[in-house]
């Protein structure tokens, strides 16, 4: 296992009386991408923040690709990117002219044509930013961020808002940016772009990372099957950790007493229900 | 932004006509409006510049790349300085084509009236834009401060027929003594260090506004 890129300790932050990180450890190696998913108000975007270096923690160790964020260092600045949520570029600016301005203030930016190919960009190089669609804005912030030729990449949301297409071409460029090594810290509520893009993933809930691992060992954290067919017109659900034997015995039935188990579906639990389990926890508590 | 007070001024020359101090009044009025030029370049100009790009997220952006910030500061506070610099010269082209005003007599002193003018308000600039929460309100409030400001200073024309409790106003508002320092260098050739004390007066508003800004300055966009 190759070095952690960000190691976070009993991290804590609070707004006042709002505890908004309770205490939350993880470890992200380098080239890995890692997806922080949770519910809004869960804690992701101050978790990110603090490890981008925008804002100070209250307690806890972090460490984020050797540097304390807290301190800000330009040394530290020079290695990530960061794609905020809610950023605006300038727009009477080109695509090209912002991506130079920005390459001005790293010490040894990325070629600036190179960027601007691998976030797809090449044919709008020349195009004025207002003129450009919304997905192709998030690109532009994509390489913005990738101008520095960071080593790690804070996305937040990427692909909020986008349609389908949009959305698939913007996690091709991220399987790109993992093909290049660099490590991802991805913030998302899209369960399915976790599952798509994440190497490991926590939940975060309340301030505490209520589930962390592989979206497999996620989804087969729970044994529980589920196992739907229509009686009588009725819906059965039968959630069993033993699918195997219970099948046996409904097909054997159906099969003895002649008849058709209609509508039969076995599920085994998607990263999406898991998530759903989880912060219904929270709505019952 | 910058045409505005050039604007002003071929308006206010051919209102105002006679003498005034001495000198023809549309010396009184370019003087005047240099005045008002530093404060709505130096003081609204960076402020809704700064305020926009900090609503618009820009800052925070910036603030994630490795550049030091008191560099990202400086690089738009040196943009704003030069901007204002065009204009001035553009102001002294249009007097002398319009008006026939001269070119200033003691051109470096007035450089460096200039450059602390602009610079005090700049900084002004810089400390309000951490009172301003959002970009929509943004011009009304600058504007609110900056406009009856030029007036009670003398930015406008001579304020010496003013009501007494204007006047008051007037002087303890840091423009006033900028405009002051003006005339007196392209007015009556006089230099910038023979008048230590509106200098002080425009420094030390400039010095407010700076640990204003250096207190309260925020990068990231106001939330909520």
């Amino acid at each position: 296992m190759s070095a952690a890129a960000i190691s976070v300790r009993d991290l804590r932050k609070s707004y006042g009386a709002n505890e908004a990180v309770r205490g939350i450890s993880f470890e992200i190696a380098e080239g890995e991408v890692f997806g922080l998913l949770g519910p809004n108000g869960a804690g992701k975007t101050t978790t990110v923040e603090i490890l981008e270096g925008y804002r100070a923690r209250d307690g806890g160790d972090v460490t984020v690709l050797g540097h304390d964020p807290a301190r800000s260092e330009p040394d530290f600045r020079e290695r990530i990117g960061v794609v905020l949520q809610q950023s605006q570029l300038f727009q009477n600016v080109t695509v090209r002219e912002i991506h130079e301005m920005f390459a001005g203030y790293y010490e040894r930016p990325r070629d600036v044509d190179q960027v601007i190919q691998l976030v797809g960009l090449a044919e709008k190089r020349d195009a004025r930013v207002k003129t450009l669609s919304g997905g192709q804005k998030r690109r532009l912030d994509l390489g913005v961020a990738l101008v520095g030729d960071p080593d790690l990449v804070f996305l937040d949301e990427p692909t909020t808002g986008f349609d389908p297409a949009a959305r698939r071409a913007a996690w091709e460029m991220i399987r790109s940016l993992r093909s290049l090594g660099k490590t991802i810290l991805l913030t998302t509520h899209y369960l399915d772009e976790a599952e798509q893009l994440a190497d490991r993933v926590a939940v975060l809930r309340e301030g505490r990372i209520v589930r962390e691992g592989t979206p497999t060992e996620l989804t087969s954290g729970t044994e529980e099957t589920e196992i739907r067919y229509r009686r009588d017109g009725h819906e059965v659900v039968v959630r069993t950790t033993e699918p195997t034997r219970i099948l046996n015995e409904l097909t054997g039935a159906a099969l003895a007493e002649g008849h058709e188990l209609e509508g039969l579906s076995v599920r085994h639990p998607t990263l999406e229900d898991i998530y759903l389990l989880l912060t219904a926890e929270e709505a019952q508590n | 932004m910058f045409t505005f007070p050039l604007l002003l001024f071929v308006l206010l020359s051919s209102v105002y006509t006679g003498r005034y101090l001495g000198r023809p009044a549309a010396w009184a009025v370019l003087a005047g409006i240099l005045g008002y030029g530093a404060a709505n370049t130096g003081f609204a100009g960076l402020a809704l510049l700064l305020v926009a790009r900090r609503e618009m997220g820009f800052l925070k952006r910036v603030r994630s790349t490795p550049i030091p910030r008191v560099t990202y500061l400086s690089a738009v506070l040196t943009s704003i300085l030069l901007v204002f610099l065009l204009q001035a010269v553009a102001v002294f082209a249009l007097g002398k084509l319009l008006k026939s005003t001269p070119l200033p007599h003691n051109a470096f002193s007035l450089l460096l009236a200039i450059l602390l003018g602009a610079g005090a308000f700049a900084a002004m600039g810089l400390g309000i834009t951490s009172l301003i929460r959002s970009a929509e309100g943004s011009s009304a409030a600058v504007n609110f401060i900056l406009l009856p400001m030029a007036f009670l200073s003398g930015g406008f024309g001579p304020t010496g027929h003013y009501p007494r409790v204007l006047r008051a106003i007037g002087d303890v508002l840091p423009l006033k003594y900028f405009v002051q320092l003006v005339y007196a260098i392209y007015l009556h050739g006089h230099q910038i260090w023979s008048r230590p004390g509106s200098v002080a007066v425009v420094a030390a508003w400039g010095v407010a506004g700076g640990l204003l800004a250096i207190r309260r300055f925020r990068w990231e966009p106001v939330e909520g």
